[in-house]
């Protein structure tokens, strides 16, 4: 590839409604705390309203030019759709995270590291919020990533999310760290 | 930035934007929402009641910049948002406000495409239109930001030149430099500078429109006691219409002289290696970052390459790029549009240089590895 290599790429990506572009902005907002320059976009449109929605996040050392993901070191997945169209695009080593409540079947010929977890029907089941399956991804992305250390990621979120909601979403956040300690489903 | 005490924020392109124009004093929007600038408009809806302006959503992106002329005219700095279907409407009264000498900033989030187009897509075929759209002869400025912390600088140098030389003032981001996401550095009141329209005191013989030695005229604030008379027609320094062939010219001569009397604060452009180069790359707005990309790859490589982006498009920095001509031999014009900033550059570097353009209408933005390749075929 041609780009500079002192680019990590993350990119999520899931159906509209389901906190990927929160996520996107936390990350670069956790970015920023760590001195890095970041750049976060999103597909935009009707898609925002239930179908495929992605955001993409590049942190940097450096000031970045090419404002789009090329090779994602890191692609988190929420949907089926997701899964099949962005898991592929991972560079060879990088890591993929899926929701398995939606992905039933993790795509073939991903040279990367694979986890998968029912992150949806777990936030379901320990939170009574299936919106905090974002926030679950995130723990387990702080555990996984060789960037942002968790407490970073976890002032963003709290800055970010409605103060009534701290609680629940440091709950969430807690669980996926410790999911990513977990072998893989 | 060191010693500033300002603070740096994840901002989307469009906050930048609004945040920016109110920092450079602007208090009063007029606008009709549109994609992919509407976060502009919502930005401007929350805060302008909070810092004593006015947000009014008009019917129709006609009224929107009626609004804001109007409003200009009465003193208060103004802005309009819109995309390109919005900008088509708005282009009789742009000239309406050079021919009034009334500084308006409006900003055009480029979409993709003609007509309706593909409204959450991302294009550069205003470009033409945002120097030609009203027409007859009129001085135009056109502002190309790449950047977010670009959308917030640009926007208060859009509202300094329009105070300045008394014009309208176009900002020109892509839909995808509205909606990025990036570090933006808010500087302190202050830190940055903010001008203001002159407002003299008295007019000689009530010569409302009579230009003083910088080529600029200052017409009255609406309601300060004077009775200025404004027209769109051709008229004379009392601002009343005139036929006069000698005082048609002076009138167009004097309205267009602006821009060239006032060509170093109208100038700016960033450039990387340019000096030995070989090879240009020009281009503006997003594409400009996919460009220098691309130029110092290709510069570890051992190719003499370069990049040039001007950041004010209209007026063209021909000057500079005539200077780069001297070593350079060949120009690559990537656009998200036909080819329209091309033509420009042949003329600027002269025929006997080759210019290549790049061109994608899919609506999205140029890739590194397509256009890599794309560079490669000119190169060999």
């Amino acid at each position: 590839m041609n780009r500079h290599d002192e680019r990590y790429e993350v990119l999520l990506s899931g159906s509209g409604g389901q906190g990927i572009i929160l996520a996107g902005v936390i990350i670069a907002e956790a970015g920023i705390s760590h001195n890095l320059k970041v750049v976060q976009t999103a597909s935009y449109g009707p898609e925002s309203r239930g179908g495929a929605s992605r955001s993409e996040v590049i942190l940097s050392g450096e000031d970045i030019d090419y404002p789009a993901v090329t090779q994602p070191d890191f692609v988190i997945a929420l949907t089926q759709e997701a899964a099949d169209k962005f898991a592929p695009r991972v560079r060879p080593g990088g890591s993929v995270l899926l929701d398995s409540t939606w992905v039933e079947k993790p795509p073939p010929d991903v040279q990367a590291t694979i986890a998968s977890f029912p992150l949806t029907e777990e936030a379901s089941n320990h939170f009574r919020k299936p919106l905090v399956a974002n926030i679950i991804a995130l723990g387990f992305f702080a555990e996984r990533n060789p960037l942002l250390g968790p407490d970073e990621i976890l002032q963003a979120i709290i800055r970010r999310v409605p103060s009534h909601y701290r609680e629940l979403n440091e709950h969430a956040f807690a669980f996926g760290r410790e999911l990513a300690g977990r072998k893989t489903a | 930035m060191g010693g500033a005490k300002g603070r740096t924020v994840l901002l989307q392109g469009n906050e930048a934007c609004a945040m920016g124009a109110i920092y450079a004093g602007c208090r009063f929007f007029g606008g009709y929402p549109i994609t992919p600038s509407t976060e502009i408009a919502e930005h401007f809806a929350r805060k302008l009641p909070t810092v004593g302006g006015v947000f009014i959503q008009m019917e129709d992106e006609i009224a929107s910049i009626s609004a804001i002329i109007g409003a200009s005219l009465a003193g208060v700095k103004s802005m309009t948002a819109t995309s390109g279907p919005g900008f088509s409407l708005m282009q009789e009264n742009l000239g309406l406000a050079a021919v009034l000498e009334a500084p308006v900033v409006i900003v055009n989030i480029m979409r993709s495409g003609a007509s309706t187009g593909h409204p959450t897509g991302t294009g550069q075929a205003d470009l033409m239109q945002s120097r030609w759209g009203t027409h007859g002869d009129h001085p135009v400025v056109v502002l190309a930001p790449a950047t977010a912390q670009e959308m917030f600088d640009l926007t208060v140098k859009a509202f300094n030149i329009s105070e300045k030389l008394r014009l309208p003032v176009v900002l020109l981001p892509e839909a995808v430099v509205g909606h990025i996401r990036e570090a933006v550095y808010i500087p302190t009141e202050g830190e940055m500078e903010v001008l203001d329209r002159k407002r003299p005191d008295s007019y000689e013989n009530l010569l409302f429109f009579r230009r003083d030695e910088n080529g600029v005229a200052h017409p009255p604030d609406l309601g300060t006691g004077h009775r200025p008379h404004y027209t769109g027609l051709t008229h004379d320094e009392d601002g009343f219409f005139t036929a006069e062939p000698g005082k048609v010219n002076a009138f167009t001569v004097g309205l267009n002289s602006k821009l060239e009397l006032h060509s170093d604060l109208l100038t700016d452009y960033r450039e990387d290696a340019v000096e030995d180069a070989e090879i240009v790359m020009v281009s503006f707005g997003v594409t400009a970052r996919v460009c220098s990309h691309i130029t110092r790859s290709l510069r570890k490589k051992g190719v003499k390459a370069g990049s040039f982006r001007p950041r004010i498009v209209w007026p063209f920095p021909e000057k500079r790029l005539k200077q780069i001509a001297q070593n350079a031999h060949t120009f690559i014009v990537p656009e998200l549009n036909l080819g329209q900033m091309r033509s420009t550059v042949q003329c600027a570097v002269g025929q006997d240089k080759r210019v290549v353009g790049i061109n994608r209408v899919d609506g999205t933005m140029l890739t590194l590895e397509r256009t890599l390749e794309e560079v490669k075929k000119v190169l060999n």
